[in-house]
C-alpha cells in the first residue's frame, strides 16, 4: 500500500467540475447530439468512509465510476488523488490504478474465461511489475481473504463457478495489488438476496481489515444505506443531493431524493404504497431539461427553475442540496 | 356446490430432457387459484418460478416434459393441441415478461401489435380493433395515447414500452394475467408506477394474477398469497402477511433475515450460507438440508412433503409443527390442504 501522503484530513479523492459528453453519430457518421452523460459534478471522498451513490439508470453513477477510475477522459474536470491530480503534473494513471480498482457488476462478463482464478489476479499484479512466484502467492492470499480457498478454487474458470464465487474473484482481483480505494459498481446487484448478503458482510470486513475507502454505487436503497457513511444522489448527469447516510434517508432535503425514497417497496402488506410519487421516467439525457433537470416531474417547480440552474447550497453541516425552492432564489427570481 | 377455481394445478412437474441429461426442474408443484387472486411466485435463480408460470400456458421449449395436471379455466392444458391452446393463450391467460424490448415486435407499431392479436381472437373488423387498442392505452394510462399508438417500440420509455407490454397481454380481456419478473428492469420512480397499475387493473377487471419475482418487496406490495420456491419446489405458501411476519421454513426465513433494510444498518447481515443446489446433483432428502441450521438426520430421509397448518399456510420442513405450536395466533383451518 502505498503511503497516506495528505494526511487523514486530506479527502482521497477531489472531484472539480467533471464533464463527459458521449458523441451520437448519425447515418452519415456526423455528431448529430450528444448524451450529456455527467455534466459538471464535484464532490470529495473522505478517507476511510464509504460514499454511497444512488440514482436512476441514465443518472451517470457509472460514468463516473469510469471517469474515477480514467476508462474514459473527462471532456473537463480534474480528480485529485490524496492531494496529487491525475495525469503528467500529477501521478500517472498507472499510479492512480495500483491505489484505486473497481469491480463490476457482471461477474461474468469482467472475468477473462480463459483465466482460472489464480491466473486473472496473477496477470494485474504482473502487469504492475510484480515478480510471477510473489505474484502467485499475493494470488492466493487474496483468494483467502474473499473466502476461497486457493487449493479449491484457484484452478477453477469462471463457468466453473457460481455468480457468487466468480464476484468474490473479482474482489479478490481488486484487492490484490493493496489498493486504498475500491470503486464498487453494482457489484452486489445482480447476486440472490442470500448470496448478496454475503458478499455484504464479506465487504464489510474487508474494509476494516485493508483500511479501505469505498464509494458504493447502487440503485438499490436498501443496499446503500446499510453499507454507507454519506450518500450522494444524481439525476440526469449532476449531483442533486449529498450528505450523511442519516440525513439523506432521514430528511432528505431535494425533492427528487424525498420522491425516490418514497418510490422504495414497503416490505411490509399492511402498509402498502398508495399512490406513486413521480409520473413518468426520466427525460433524455440527450435533451435535458433547461435550468434544473428535475423540474419537469417536480411539483414544486416554477418558471425560476427553467431559466436557471440551481447550484449545491449547504443546508446543514455537511448536508448540500441542488434546489432553488431550499434557498429562497425562487422567491428573488419571481 | 363448490365452483370450479379458475387454476387447478395438481403435481406438477416440468423435466427438460435432451440426449445427456433427464433434469427435473419443477417437482410435486399443486395449487389452486380463484378469480381475483393475486398469487405471487417468489425465489432465487434457479428455482423453478418461471418455468412453472411459463408451464400454465405450456410455453416451454419442445425438449421440456410436463407431468401432473393444469386446469386452466375448465380447460386441460396438459392435453391440449397447439391449435386448442391458441384459444387459451390470450383471453384465459395472457403474460408480460421481464424486457418488454423483447416481447414487443420492433417492426410494428403498438396499434398494430395490439390491434393484431386483437382481430386473431375475436370476430371485430381492423377499424374496431384499433379503437379497443386506443381505449387499451388509455386505459394503461399512457400519456397523448391516440399519438403513442403509431409509435415503434423503441421510440418508447421503459416504463412505457412496459405498459404498452400490459396493454397488448389485456387485450384479449383474461381471466389470469402471468407476470414474470415485470418490473425488475425499471427504475424504482417507475417500478412503483407500474406495480401500482398493475395492481389497479387487476382489482377493476377483477383478473386473477400470478408474479413471478426475486423481490420480497414486489410481492408485499402486491400479492394476496405467496408460494416460496427451492430447487424446483414449493417450499412455504400462505397469506404474505402471515409469511413476511412469521416465516415457517428456515428457508424463507433465512431469505428475510438477509434481506438489507434500514433496520440492518451497520449490523452484520444473517446471511444463508452456501449457495443453492445444483438441479444435477440434488441433496437426498430435503434441498435446503445442507444450509439449514436446523438440519437434523431425519431431513435426509426423504424429500419432505407439503405440511399444511393453520391460517391457510403449508410448509416443505419437518420441523413444521413445532413452528405452529410457537408461532403466531391461530387463524382458521386451511381452506385447502395443500395451498
Amino acid at each position: 500500500m502505498s503511503a497516506d501522503r495528505g494526511g487523514p484530513a486530506q479527502p482521497i479523492l477531489i472531484v472539480n467540475g467533471l464533464r463527459k459528453y458521449f458523441p451520437l453519430r448519425g447515418p452519415l457518421g456526423t455528431i448529430d447530439a450528444h448524451v450529456q452523460a455527467v455534466d459538471g459534478i464535484g464532490f470529495d471522498v473522505r478517507k476511510g468512509e464509504t460514499l454511497g451513490v444512488v440514482g436512476e439508470s441514465g443518472c451517470g453513477k457509472s460514468t463516473t465510476a469510469r471517469l474515477l477510475m480514467r476508462l474514459i477522459e473527462p471532456d473537463a474536470g480534474e480528480v485529485i488523488f490524496d492531494g496529487d491530480p491525475i495525469g503528467h503534473r500529477g501521478i500517472s494513471i498507472r499510479e492512480l490504478r495500483r491505489n484505486m480498482q473497481m469491480v463490476f457488476q457482471d461477474s461474468y462478463a469482467s472475468l477473462n474465461p480463459r483465466h482460472t482464478a489464480t491466473e486473472e489476479i496473477v496477470f494485474g499484479l504482473r502487469v504492475h511489475g510484480m515478480g510471477s512466484k510473489q505474484a502467485r502467492e499475493q494470488a492466493h492470499a487474496s483468494l483467502r481473504l474473499v473466502g476461497l480457498e486457493p487449493g479449491q478454487f484457484g484452478d477453477r474458470y469462471p463457468h466453473e463457478m457460481s455468480g457468487g464465487q466468480r464476484q468474490r474473484v473479482n474482489i479478490a482481483r481488486g484487492i490484490a495489488l493493496n489498493p486504498r480505494v475500491l470503486i464498487l459498481d453494482e457489484s452486489v446487484s445482480a447476486l440472490d438476496k442470500s448470496v448478496q448478503a454475503q458478499v455484504l458482510n464479506l465487504l464489510a470486513d474487508l474494509k476494516d481489515r485493508l483500511n479501505l475507502t469505498y464509494v458504493f454505487i447502487s440503485h438499490d436503497l436498501n443496499v446503500v444505506h446499510h453499507v454507507s457513511d454519506r450518500v450522494l444522489v444524481m439525476y440526469l448527469g449532476k449531483v442533486v443531493e449529498i450528505g450523511p447516510v442519516e440525513r439523506i434517508y432521514g430528511d432528505a432535503a431535494h425533492p427528487y431524493t424525498r420522491a425516490l425514497f418514497a418510490s422504495r417497496l414497503s416490505m411490509d402488506p399492511a402498509l402498502r404504497v398508495g399512490a406513486a410519487p413521480l409520473s413518468g421516467d426520466p427525460p433524455n439525457p440527450v435533451r435535458p431539461p433547461s435550468g434544473c433537470r428535475f423540474r419537469t416531474r417536480c411539483s414544486l417547480a416554477t418558471q425560476a427553475c427553467a431559466a436557471s440552474e440551481p447550484l449545491l447550497r449547504e443546508i446543514a453541516p455537511g448536508h448540500q442540496a441542488a434546489c432553488h425552492a431550499l434557498t429562497g432564489e425562487m422567491a428573488d427570481a419571481a | 356446490m363448490p365452483r370450479d377455481p379458475l387454476v387447478e394445478v395438481r403435481d406438477l412437474s416440468v423435466r427438460f430432457v435432451n440426449r445427456d441429461i433427464d433434469l427435473t426442474v419443477v417437482d410435486d408443484v399443486s395449487f389452486r387459484l380463484d378469480a381475483g387472486e393475486v398469487l405471487c411466485f417468489l425465489g432465487e435463480s434457479g428455482s423453478g418460478k418461471t418455468v412453472t408460470m411459463r408451464a400454465l400456458l405450456r410455453l416451454l421449449p419442445p425438449h421440456a416434459r410436463i407431468g401432473g395436471s393444469i386446469r386452466l379455466a375448465g380447460h386441460d392444458v396438459t392435453a391440449m393441441s397447439e391449435r386448442q391452446l391458441e384459444a387459451v393463450r390470450g383471453p384465459v391467460g395472457a403474460m408480460i415478461f421481464q424486457e418488454p424490448m423483447t416481447a414487443l415486435d420492433p417492426v410494428f407499431t403498438i396499434g398494430t401489435q395490439i390491434a393484431e392479436t386483437i382481430v386473431a381472437h375475436e370476430a371485430v373488423s381492423w377499424a374496431q380493433a384499433r379503437a379497443r387498442a386506443l381505449e387499451l392505452l388509455e386505459m394503461v394510462q399512457i400519456p397523448s395515447a391516440a399519438r403513442r399508438l403509431d409509435a415503434y417500440p423503441h421510440e418508447l420509455s421503459g416504463g412505457l414500452r412496459q405498459r404498452a407490454m400490459i396493454a397488448l397481454a389485456l387485450s384479449c380481456k383474461p381471466a389470469l394475467l402471468l407476470a414474470d419478473e415485470p418490473t425488475t428492469a425499471l427504475d424504482a420512480t417507475v417500478q412503483i408506477q407500474i406495480l401500482l397499475l398493475i395492481r389497479s387493473l387487476q382489482k377493476e377487471l377483477g383478473m386473477a394474477t400470478i408474479f413471478v419475482t426475486h423481490d420480497i418487496g414486489v410481492a408485499c406490495e402486491v400479492a394476496d398469497r405467496i408460494a416460496v420456491m427451492y430447487a424446483g419446489r414449493f417450499v412455504e405458501t400462505g397469506p404474505v402477511a402471515d409469511i413476511v411476519a412469521s416465516p415457517a421454513h428456515p428457508y424463507t426465513a433465512g431469505l428475510l433475515r438477509s434481506t438489507v433494510s434500514a433496520s440492518t444498518r451497520g449490523e452484520r447481515l444473517a446471511s444463508i450460507p452456501g449457495g443453492p443446489p445444483d438441479l444435477t446433483d440434488m441433496p437426498p432428502g430435503c434441498a435446503f438440508g445442507p444450509r439449514c441450521v436446523s438440519h437434523g438426520a431425519a431431513c435426509d430421509a426423504g424429500v419432505p412433503p407439503l405440511i399444511p397448518f393453520a391460517g391457510g399456510r403449508a410448509s416443505r420442513c419437518l420441523l413444521t409443527k413445532e413452528v405452529v405450536h410457537a408461532g403466531q395466533g391461530g387463524g382458521s383451518v386451511s381452506r385447502e390442504a395443500h395451498m
